[in-house]
Protein backbone atom coordinates (compact mmCIF):
# COMPACT_ATOMS: atom_id res chain seq x y z
CA UNK A 1 0.00 0.00 0.00
CA UNK A 2 1.27 3.95 -1.28
CA UNK A 3 1.52 5.24 1.88
CA UNK A 4 3.28 8.54 0.77
CA UNK A 5 2.39 9.66 -2.82
CA UNK A 6 4.03 12.78 -4.65
CA UNK A 7 2.81 13.92 -8.12
CA UNK A 8 3.78 16.90 -10.13
CA UNK A 9 5.26 18.62 -6.54
CA UNK A 10 7.18 21.81 -7.66
CA UNK A 11 8.55 24.39 -5.03
CA UNK A 12 9.36 27.61 -5.77
CA UNK A 13 11.85 29.87 -3.54
CA UNK A 14 9.88 33.54 -4.57
CA UNK A 15 10.44 33.59 -8.34
CA UNK A 16 13.33 31.09 -8.35
CA UNK A 17 12.23 27.14 -9.24
CA UNK A 18 14.13 24.63 -7.22
CA UNK A 19 11.54 21.40 -7.39
CA UNK A 20 10.61 20.47 -11.01
CA UNK A 21 7.33 17.87 -11.26
CA UNK A 22 8.51 15.47 -9.30
CA UNK A 23 6.38 12.35 -8.95
CA UNK A 24 6.78 9.35 -6.77
CA UNK A 25 5.31 7.42 -4.03
CA UNK A 26 6.68 5.57 -1.02
CA UNK A 27 5.27 1.94 0.00
CA UNK A 28 4.13 1.04 3.86
CA UNK A 29 6.60 -0.69 5.38
CA UNK A 30 9.30 0.45 2.89
CA UNK A 31 12.98 1.94 3.23
CA UNK A 32 13.21 4.37 0.40
CA UNK A 33 16.57 6.21 -0.42
CA UNK A 34 16.36 10.37 -2.32
CA UNK A 35 19.76 10.41 -3.43
CA UNK A 36 21.31 13.17 -4.96
CA UNK A 37 24.60 16.07 -4.72
CA UNK A 38 24.42 19.22 -2.99
CA UNK A 39 22.19 21.26 -4.10
CA UNK A 40 19.42 18.78 -6.07
CA UNK A 41 16.69 19.68 -4.16
CA UNK A 42 16.47 17.06 -1.46
CA UNK A 43 16.09 19.09 1.78
CA UNK A 44 13.26 21.23 -0.24
CA UNK A 45 11.44 17.90 -1.20
CA UNK A 46 11.62 17.17 2.80
CA UNK A 47 10.81 20.21 3.70
CA UNK A 48 7.50 20.58 1.23
CA UNK A 49 6.19 17.32 2.72
CA UNK A 50 6.75 17.83 6.34
CA UNK A 51 4.75 21.32 5.77
CA UNK A 52 7.77 23.87 6.28
CA UNK A 53 7.48 25.06 2.56
CA UNK A 54 4.62 25.30 0.37
CA UNK A 55 4.41 24.03 -2.83
CA UNK A 56 2.45 22.74 -6.67
CA UNK A 57 1.21 19.67 -7.03
CA UNK A 58 0.17 16.84 -4.81
CA UNK A 59 1.25 14.93 -2.42
CA UNK A 60 -1.08 12.60 -0.53
CA UNK A 61 -0.26 11.11 2.63
CA UNK A 62 -2.06 8.21 3.78
CA UNK A 63 -4.59 8.85 1.23
CA UNK A 64 -4.65 12.41 2.53
CA UNK A 65 -3.89 15.94 0.46
CA UNK A 66 -1.09 17.47 2.65
CA UNK A 67 -1.17 20.60 0.92
CA UNK A 68 -3.73 22.69 3.40
CA UNK A 69 -2.72 20.99 6.73
CA UNK A 70 -0.53 22.70 9.02
CA UNK A 71 2.94 21.13 9.61
CA UNK A 72 1.50 20.39 13.71
CA UNK A 73 -1.32 18.46 12.26
CA UNK A 74 1.07 16.83 9.43
CA UNK A 75 3.23 15.36 12.32
CA UNK A 76 -0.10 13.94 14.34
CA UNK A 77 -1.17 11.82 11.56
CA UNK A 78 2.22 10.73 11.70
CA UNK A 79 4.96 12.70 9.31
CA UNK A 80 7.95 13.24 11.15
CA UNK A 81 11.22 15.34 9.79
CA UNK A 82 14.49 14.87 11.12
CA UNK A 83 16.28 18.14 9.67
CA UNK A 84 19.87 18.56 8.12
CA UNK A 85 22.02 19.00 10.99
CA UNK A 86 20.10 17.23 13.39
CA UNK A 87 18.01 20.21 14.28
CA UNK A 88 18.64 19.18 18.10
CA UNK A 89 17.70 22.48 20.54
CA UNK A 90 21.42 22.41 21.55
CA UNK A 91 20.86 24.81 25.00
CA UNK A 92 18.18 22.32 25.69
CA UNK A 93 19.20 18.99 27.70
CA UNK A 94 18.86 15.37 26.26
CA UNK A 95 15.74 14.60 28.49
CA UNK A 96 14.04 18.10 27.50
CA UNK A 97 14.99 17.43 23.68
CA UNK A 98 12.86 14.03 24.31
CA UNK A 99 10.17 15.70 26.09
CA UNK A 100 9.84 18.53 22.86
CA UNK A 101 9.71 15.25 20.36
CA UNK A 102 6.25 14.29 22.60
CA UNK A 103 4.77 17.91 22.25
CA UNK A 104 1.59 16.50 20.56
CA UNK A 105 1.52 13.85 22.87
CA UNK A 106 -1.48 13.76 25.52
CA UNK A 107 -0.48 11.28 27.56
CA UNK A 108 2.26 11.53 29.96
CA UNK A 109 2.24 8.01 30.47
CA UNK A 110 3.03 7.39 26.75
CA UNK A 111 6.12 10.28 27.04
CA UNK A 112 7.69 8.45 30.04
CA UNK A 113 7.42 4.97 28.27
CA UNK A 114 9.14 5.49 24.95
CA UNK A 115 11.44 7.84 26.91
CA UNK A 116 11.97 4.75 28.38
CA UNK A 117 12.00 2.56 25.14
CA UNK A 118 14.30 4.97 23.67
CA UNK A 119 17.06 5.18 26.21
CA UNK A 120 17.22 1.68 26.01
CA UNK A 121 17.83 1.50 22.51
CA UNK A 122 20.39 4.58 22.44
CA UNK A 123 22.46 3.98 25.88
CA UNK A 124 24.22 6.45 25.46
CA UNK A 125 21.49 9.13 25.37
CA UNK A 126 20.41 8.00 28.97
CA UNK A 127 23.71 8.42 30.14
CA UNK A 128 23.67 12.33 29.08
CA UNK A 129 19.92 12.60 29.55
CA UNK A 130 20.84 16.09 32.21
CA UNK A 131 23.84 17.28 29.83
CA UNK A 132 22.58 19.53 27.21
CA UNK A 133 22.58 18.45 23.66
CA UNK A 134 25.39 21.00 22.22
CA UNK A 135 27.42 18.95 24.60
CA UNK A 136 26.83 16.05 22.94
CA UNK A 137 29.11 14.32 20.25
CA UNK A 138 28.01 14.86 16.33
CA UNK A 139 26.86 11.02 16.23
CA UNK A 140 25.04 11.24 19.83
CA UNK A 141 23.07 14.33 19.05
CA UNK A 142 22.05 12.72 15.71
CA UNK A 143 20.84 9.56 17.83
CA UNK A 144 19.03 12.37 20.17
CA UNK A 145 17.37 13.68 16.32
CA UNK A 146 16.25 10.18 15.52
CA UNK A 147 15.00 9.84 19.38
CA UNK A 148 13.13 12.92 19.22
CA UNK A 149 11.59 12.48 16.51
CA UNK A 150 10.48 9.27 17.37
CA UNK A 151 8.91 10.39 20.84
CA UNK A 152 5.89 11.46 18.16
CA UNK A 153 5.53 7.89 17.23
CA UNK A 154 5.58 8.62 13.58
CA UNK A 155 5.10 6.05 10.56
CA UNK A 156 6.93 8.07 8.20
CA UNK A 157 9.92 8.93 9.55
CA UNK A 158 11.56 11.26 7.20
CA UNK A 159 15.74 11.99 7.67
CA UNK A 160 17.84 14.47 6.10
CA UNK A 161 21.34 13.49 5.54
CA UNK A 162 22.18 11.76 8.73
CA UNK A 163 25.67 11.35 7.99
CA UNK A 164 26.87 15.29 7.69
CA UNK A 165 29.83 15.11 9.75
CA UNK A 166 29.61 11.96 11.12
CA UNK A 167 32.34 9.01 10.26
CA UNK A 168 31.19 6.52 7.70
CA UNK A 169 31.32 3.80 11.06
CA UNK A 170 28.62 6.26 13.32
CA UNK A 171 26.67 6.73 10.28
CA UNK A 172 26.38 2.70 9.53
CA UNK A 173 25.23 2.72 12.99
CA UNK A 174 22.33 5.36 12.46
CA UNK A 175 21.33 3.52 9.27
CA UNK A 176 21.68 -0.09 11.26
CA UNK A 177 18.83 1.50 13.49
CA UNK A 178 16.82 2.60 10.82
CA UNK A 179 17.00 -0.54 9.25
CA UNK A 180 15.78 -2.20 12.27
CA UNK A 181 13.21 -0.06 13.29
CA UNK A 182 11.80 -0.52 9.16
CA UNK A 183 12.23 -4.35 9.52
CA UNK A 184 11.02 -4.60 13.29
CA UNK A 185 8.34 -2.18 14.07
CA UNK A 186 7.47 -1.78 10.30
CA UNK A 187 8.59 2.09 10.15
CA UNK A 188 8.44 3.89 6.61
CA UNK A 189 11.71 5.32 5.67
CA UNK A 190 12.75 8.27 3.84
CA UNK A 191 16.39 8.74 3.80
CA UNK A 192 18.05 11.75 2.01
CA UNK A 193 21.58 11.02 1.56
CA UNK A 194 24.73 12.17 -0.99
CA UNK A 195 26.56 9.08 0.44
CA UNK A 196 25.23 6.24 -1.92
CA UNK A 197 27.33 3.60 -1.33
CA UNK A 198 26.58 3.44 2.52
CA UNK A 199 22.72 4.01 1.94
CA UNK A 200 22.33 1.47 -0.61
CA UNK A 201 23.44 -1.38 1.46
CA UNK A 202 20.30 -0.49 3.63
CA UNK A 203 17.85 1.18 1.73
CA UNK A 204 14.91 -0.98 -0.38
CA UNK A 205 14.65 1.66 -2.93
CA UNK A 206 16.12 4.47 -3.99
CA UNK A 207 15.54 7.49 -6.13
CA UNK A 208 18.11 10.11 -7.71
CA UNK A 209 17.04 13.37 -7.81
CA UNK A 210 19.01 16.49 -10.24
CA UNK A 211 18.59 19.87 -10.48
CA UNK A 212 15.15 19.34 -8.81
CA UNK A 213 13.60 16.31 -10.94
CA UNK A 214 13.80 13.09 -10.60
CA UNK A 215 15.70 11.32 -13.02
CA UNK A 216 16.44 7.88 -11.90
CA UNK A 217 15.01 5.45 -9.93
CA UNK A 218 15.54 1.57 -9.07
CA UNK A 219 15.83 -0.95 -6.10
CA UNK A 220 18.94 -0.45 -4.05
CA UNK A 221 20.91 -3.99 -6.11
CA UNK A 222 20.39 -2.40 -8.91
CA UNK A 223 21.98 1.01 -8.45
CA UNK A 224 24.34 -0.19 -6.79
CA UNK A 225 25.58 -1.84 -9.76
CA UNK A 226 25.10 1.19 -12.42
CA UNK A 227 28.44 2.90 -12.55
CA UNK A 228 26.74 5.23 -15.14
CA UNK A 229 24.10 6.62 -12.74
CA UNK A 230 26.64 7.25 -10.08
CA UNK A 231 28.95 9.04 -12.38
CA UNK A 232 26.30 11.06 -14.12
CA UNK A 233 23.91 12.08 -11.16
CA UNK A 234 26.07 11.71 -7.91
CA UNK A 235 29.16 12.99 -8.24
CA UNK A 236 30.81 9.65 -7.43
CA UNK A 237 33.61 8.91 -9.14
CA UNK A 238 34.47 5.46 -11.48
CA UNK B 1 26.74 52.42 58.00
CA UNK B 2 23.25 52.62 58.74
CA UNK B 3 22.48 55.21 55.72
CA UNK B 4 24.67 52.85 53.37
CA UNK B 5 21.79 49.88 54.33
CA UNK B 6 19.51 52.35 53.81
CA UNK B 7 20.14 52.99 49.94
CA UNK B 8 20.69 49.48 49.41
CA UNK B 9 17.10 48.97 50.68
CA UNK B 10 15.63 51.82 48.97
CA UNK B 11 17.79 50.55 45.76
CA UNK B 12 16.70 47.48 45.80
CA UNK B 13 12.80 48.48 45.86
CA UNK B 14 13.81 50.77 42.88
CA UNK B 15 15.44 48.09 41.54
CA UNK B 16 13.05 45.31 42.03
CA UNK B 17 10.30 47.55 39.48
CA UNK B 18 13.53 48.09 36.69
CA UNK B 19 13.76 44.41 37.18
CA UNK B 20 10.07 43.84 36.92
CA UNK B 21 10.24 45.98 33.22
CA UNK B 22 13.60 44.42 32.07
CA UNK B 23 12.12 41.00 32.47
CA UNK B 24 9.31 41.75 30.35
CA UNK B 25 11.64 43.73 27.46
CA UNK B 26 13.90 40.31 27.40
CA UNK B 27 10.79 37.80 27.74
CA UNK B 28 9.84 39.88 24.43
CA UNK B 29 13.42 39.73 22.62
CA UNK B 30 14.13 36.72 23.67
CA UNK B 31 11.09 35.31 21.79
CA UNK B 32 10.73 37.53 19.24
CA UNK B 33 13.84 39.32 18.36
CA UNK B 34 12.43 42.61 18.98
CA UNK B 35 13.44 45.28 21.77
CA UNK B 36 9.60 46.70 22.70
CA UNK B 37 10.26 50.08 22.88
CA UNK B 38 6.83 50.73 23.86
CA UNK B 39 6.65 48.01 26.77
CA UNK B 40 6.37 50.80 29.57
CA UNK B 41 3.91 52.96 27.89
CA UNK B 42 1.84 49.63 27.30
CA UNK B 43 2.09 49.15 31.08
CA UNK B 44 1.29 52.43 31.72
CA UNK B 45 -1.86 52.00 30.24
CA UNK B 46 -2.92 49.06 32.35
CA UNK B 47 -1.98 51.62 35.34
CA UNK B 48 -4.77 54.03 33.47
CA UNK B 49 -6.95 50.94 33.39
CA UNK B 50 -6.56 50.21 37.02
CA UNK B 51 -7.14 53.90 38.36
CA UNK B 52 -10.74 54.29 36.22
CA UNK B 53 -11.53 50.72 37.32
CA UNK B 54 -11.05 52.21 40.93
CA UNK B 55 -12.89 55.85 39.95
CA UNK B 56 -15.79 53.64 38.62
CA UNK B 57 -15.80 51.81 42.41
CA UNK B 58 -14.19 48.51 41.93
CA UNK B 59 -11.84 47.82 45.04
CA UNK B 60 -8.11 48.10 44.69
CA UNK B 61 -7.10 44.82 44.38
CA UNK B 62 -10.06 43.40 42.02
CA UNK B 63 -8.94 46.58 39.62
CA UNK B 64 -5.18 45.63 39.27
CA UNK B 65 -6.40 41.67 38.45
CA UNK B 66 -8.59 43.02 36.02
CA UNK B 67 -6.16 45.08 34.30
CA UNK B 68 -3.71 42.83 34.49
CA UNK B 69 -6.22 40.21 32.64
CA UNK B 70 -6.72 43.06 30.37
CA UNK B 71 -2.65 43.41 30.36
CA UNK B 72 -2.24 39.95 28.84
CA UNK B 73 -4.61 40.98 26.27
CA UNK B 74 -3.25 44.02 25.11
CA UNK B 75 0.15 42.02 24.84
CA UNK B 76 -1.47 39.13 22.54
CA UNK B 77 -3.35 41.55 20.37
CA UNK B 78 -0.08 43.98 19.67
CA UNK B 79 1.41 40.70 18.84
CA UNK B 80 -1.05 39.20 16.13
CA UNK B 81 -1.96 43.19 14.82
CA UNK B 82 1.51 44.74 15.06
CA UNK B 83 4.60 42.25 15.79
CA UNK B 84 3.52 39.24 13.63
CA UNK B 85 3.15 40.83 10.20
CA UNK B 86 7.01 41.75 10.46
CA UNK B 87 8.56 39.22 13.14
CA UNK B 88 10.82 39.13 10.26
CA UNK B 89 11.85 42.40 9.05
CA UNK B 90 15.22 43.84 9.41
CA UNK B 91 15.60 45.30 12.90
CA UNK B 92 15.92 48.87 12.02
CA UNK B 93 11.90 48.40 11.07
CA UNK B 94 11.22 46.79 14.30
CA UNK B 95 12.70 49.61 16.40
CA UNK B 96 10.93 51.87 14.37
CA UNK B 97 7.26 49.50 15.08
CA UNK B 98 7.82 49.28 18.58
CA UNK B 99 9.10 53.12 18.90
CA UNK B 100 5.51 53.03 17.23
CA UNK B 101 3.86 51.43 19.93
CA UNK B 102 5.09 53.88 22.57
CA UNK B 103 3.64 56.81 20.70
CA UNK B 104 0.60 54.81 20.19
CA UNK B 105 0.32 53.73 23.60
CA UNK B 106 1.14 57.45 25.12
CA UNK B 107 -1.18 58.96 23.05
CA UNK B 108 -3.89 56.84 23.97
CA UNK B 109 -3.49 57.94 27.61
CA UNK B 110 -3.25 61.79 26.85
CA UNK B 111 -6.25 61.25 24.65
CA UNK B 112 -8.35 59.05 27.22
CA UNK B 113 -7.04 60.63 30.23
CA UNK B 114 -4.89 63.98 29.89
CA UNK B 115 -1.66 64.64 30.82
CA UNK B 116 -2.07 65.96 34.40
CA UNK B 117 -0.79 63.82 37.01
CA UNK B 118 -3.12 61.44 38.59
CA UNK B 119 -2.42 60.06 42.52
CA UNK B 120 -2.16 56.60 42.36
CA UNK B 121 -3.10 54.18 45.55
CA UNK B 122 -0.36 52.25 47.15
CA UNK B 123 -0.87 47.89 47.09
CA UNK B 124 0.46 48.13 50.38
CA UNK B 125 0.11 49.87 54.02
CA UNK B 126 1.81 53.43 54.43
CA UNK B 127 4.38 52.50 57.51
CA UNK B 128 7.69 50.58 57.55
CA UNK B 129 9.75 48.93 60.37
CA UNK B 130 12.50 49.42 61.59
CA UNK B 131 15.88 47.46 61.82
CA UNK B 132 18.79 48.80 63.99
CA UNK B 133 18.87 52.15 62.38
CA UNK B 134 17.45 51.23 59.21
CA UNK B 135 14.08 51.96 58.22
CA UNK B 136 12.49 49.78 55.59
CA UNK B 137 9.26 50.22 54.14
CA UNK B 138 6.30 48.03 53.36
CA UNK B 139 6.03 48.85 50.33
CA UNK B 140 9.71 48.52 49.55
CA UNK B 141 9.49 44.70 51.21
CA UNK B 142 6.20 44.45 49.40
CA UNK B 143 7.52 45.27 45.74
CA UNK B 144 10.63 42.89 46.16
CA UNK B 145 7.95 40.14 47.45
CA UNK B 146 6.04 40.48 44.19
CA UNK B 147 8.87 40.21 42.01
CA UNK B 148 10.48 37.21 44.00
CA UNK B 149 6.85 35.61 43.17
CA UNK B 150 7.25 36.53 39.39
CA UNK B 151 10.57 35.64 38.93
CA UNK B 152 9.82 31.93 40.86
CA UNK B 153 6.58 31.63 39.03
CA UNK B 154 8.06 31.99 35.97
CA UNK B 155 11.13 29.72 37.07
CA UNK B 156 9.13 27.32 37.22
CA UNK B 157 6.72 27.48 34.20
CA UNK B 158 10.00 27.14 32.16
CA UNK B 159 11.62 24.21 34.05
CA UNK B 160 8.74 22.42 34.97
CA UNK B 161 5.95 22.54 32.66
CA UNK B 162 5.29 21.35 29.48
CA UNK B 163 3.61 25.05 28.37
CA UNK B 164 7.29 26.35 29.26
CA UNK B 165 9.70 24.09 27.33
CA UNK B 166 7.20 24.79 24.35
CA UNK B 167 7.73 28.49 25.19
CA UNK B 168 11.65 28.23 25.30
CA UNK B 169 11.36 26.03 22.40
CA UNK B 170 9.72 28.51 20.14
CA UNK B 171 11.72 31.66 21.01
CA UNK B 172 15.08 29.35 20.96
CA UNK B 173 14.20 28.18 17.23
CA UNK B 174 10.78 28.53 15.03
CA UNK B 175 11.75 26.07 12.24
CA UNK B 176 13.16 22.84 14.43
CA UNK B 177 9.64 24.07 16.92
CA UNK B 178 7.48 23.48 14.43
CA UNK B 179 9.03 20.23 13.50
CA UNK B 180 8.12 19.19 16.43
CA UNK B 181 4.60 20.18 16.51
CA UNK B 182 5.45 23.13 18.72
CA UNK B 183 2.45 25.90 17.70
CA UNK B 184 5.34 28.35 17.56
CA UNK B 185 2.58 31.76 17.03
CA UNK B 186 0.72 30.56 20.00
CA UNK B 187 3.66 30.17 22.17
CA UNK B 188 5.22 33.39 20.77
CA UNK B 189 1.70 35.15 21.45
CA UNK B 190 1.63 33.82 24.94
CA UNK B 191 5.59 35.37 25.52
CA UNK B 192 3.92 38.71 24.89
CA UNK B 193 1.19 38.66 26.79
CA UNK B 194 3.00 37.37 30.07
CA UNK B 195 5.50 39.52 29.53
CA UNK B 196 2.65 42.74 28.99
CA UNK B 197 1.30 41.35 32.50
CA UNK B 198 4.91 41.74 33.77
CA UNK B 199 4.97 45.19 33.07
CA UNK B 200 1.59 46.21 33.88
CA UNK B 201 2.04 45.23 37.45
CA UNK B 202 5.84 47.28 37.07
CA UNK B 203 3.86 50.58 36.86
CA UNK B 204 1.19 49.36 39.13
CA UNK B 205 4.07 49.38 41.76
CA UNK B 206 5.78 52.50 40.55
CA UNK B 207 2.42 54.58 39.77
CA UNK B 208 1.91 55.49 43.48
CA UNK B 209 5.55 56.82 44.03
CA UNK B 210 5.79 58.70 40.89
CA UNK B 211 2.37 59.34 40.06
CA UNK B 212 0.41 58.38 36.97
CA UNK B 213 0.96 60.15 33.75
CA UNK B 214 1.01 59.15 30.16
CA UNK B 215 4.77 59.68 30.45
CA UNK B 216 5.26 58.11 33.51
CA UNK B 217 6.74 55.03 32.39
CA UNK B 218 9.35 56.54 29.98
CA UNK B 219 12.56 57.03 32.14
CA UNK B 220 11.76 53.63 33.84
CA UNK B 221 12.45 52.54 30.32
CA UNK B 222 15.78 53.80 30.23
CA UNK B 223 16.81 52.19 33.41
CA UNK B 224 15.50 48.70 32.57
CA UNK B 225 17.10 48.64 28.87
CA UNK B 226 20.67 49.58 31.29
CA UNK B 227 19.44 46.45 33.25
CA UNK B 228 18.25 44.25 30.49
CA UNK B 229 21.78 44.84 28.45
CA UNK B 230 24.02 44.69 31.60
CA UNK B 231 22.25 41.32 32.82
CA UNK B 232 22.49 39.91 28.86
CA UNK B 233 19.40 40.09 26.35
CA UNK B 234 18.72 36.01 26.67
CA UNK B 235 18.71 35.65 30.24
CA UNK B 236 15.44 36.34 32.44
CA UNK B 237 17.97 35.62 35.79
CA UNK B 238 20.03 38.07 33.83
CA UNK B 239 17.24 40.35 33.97
CA UNK B 240 16.71 40.49 37.48
CA UNK B 241 19.61 40.90 38.46
CA UNK B 242 20.42 43.18 36.53
CA UNK B 243 17.25 45.74 37.63
CA UNK B 244 18.04 44.78 41.05
CA UNK B 245 21.87 46.03 40.69
CA UNK B 246 21.08 49.18 38.81
CA UNK B 247 18.58 50.14 41.12
CA UNK B 248 20.96 50.08 44.08
CA UNK B 249 24.08 51.61 42.31
CA UNK B 250 21.42 54.30 41.28
CA UNK B 251 20.66 54.91 44.86
CA UNK B 252 24.07 54.53 46.35
CA UNK B 253 25.68 56.89 43.51
CA UNK B 254 23.21 59.46 43.95
CA UNK B 255 24.41 59.67 47.84
CA UNK B 256 27.85 59.12 47.56
CA UNK B 257 29.45 60.67 44.09
CA UNK B 258 28.74 64.21 45.38
CA UNK B 259 28.95 65.44 41.74
CA UNK B 260 26.19 63.41 40.38
CA UNK B 261 23.55 64.75 42.52
CA UNK B 262 19.83 64.06 41.57
CA UNK B 263 19.54 65.45 38.43
CA UNK B 264 22.40 62.74 36.93
CA UNK B 265 21.22 59.50 38.94
CA UNK B 266 20.92 57.59 36.09
CA UNK B 267 24.18 58.17 34.57
CA UNK B 268 25.75 55.74 37.46
CA UNK B 269 23.94 52.54 36.25
CA UNK B 270 24.84 53.36 32.42
CA UNK B 271 28.21 54.10 33.56
CA UNK B 272 27.71 50.15 35.60
CA UNK B 273 26.53 48.79 32.38
CA UNK B 274 29.27 50.08 29.78
CA UNK B 275 31.95 48.44 32.15
CA UNK B 276 30.46 45.72 32.25
CA UNK B 277 29.83 45.34 28.00
CA UNK B 278 33.76 46.64 27.83
CA UNK B 279 34.29 43.34 29.94
CA UNK B 280 31.82 41.02 29.49
CA UNK B 281 29.67 41.85 26.17
CA UNK B 282 27.08 39.52 25.99
CA UNK B 283 26.10 41.08 29.55
CA UNK B 284 26.42 38.80 33.01
CA UNK B 285 24.42 36.11 32.07
CA UNK B 286 23.90 36.60 28.65
CA UNK B 287 24.96 33.54 26.37
CA UNK B 288 24.10 34.79 22.83
CA UNK B 289 26.61 34.96 20.13
CA UNK B 290 28.51 37.97 19.21
CA UNK B 291 29.63 39.20 16.41
CA UNK B 292 33.23 40.46 16.53
CA UNK B 293 34.39 43.12 13.60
Amino acid sequence: MTLLDIRDLSVFYGKTQALFDCSFSVGEGEFVALLGSNGAGKTTLLRAVSGLLPFKGSVFYAGKALDKISAQTRLALGVAHIPQGRGTFTEFTVEENLSLGATIVASRSQVREDKERWYETFPRLRERRNQLAGNLSGGEQQMLAVARALMSRPKLLMCDEPSLGLAPSITQEILAIFKSLNKENGMTLLVVEQNVDITLQYADRAFVIEAGQIVASGTASDLIGNEDIKKSYLGVAG
Amino acid sequence: MSLFFQLVTSGLATGAIYAALALALVLIFRATNVVNFGQGEMATFSAYCTWQLMQWGVPLWLAVLASLVGAFAIGIVTFRLIIRPMMDAPVEATVVITLGILVLFQAACMWIWGAEQLSFPSLFPGGGFGIGEVRVLASAVGTLAILLAIALAMGFIFRFTKLGLSMRAAAFDRTRSVLVGVDVERMLMLGWGFASVIGALAAILIAPRLFLSPTMMTPILFYALAAATLGGWDSPLGAIVGGLAVGVTESLGASYLPFVGADMRIAVPIALTLIILLVKPVGLFGSYKVTKL
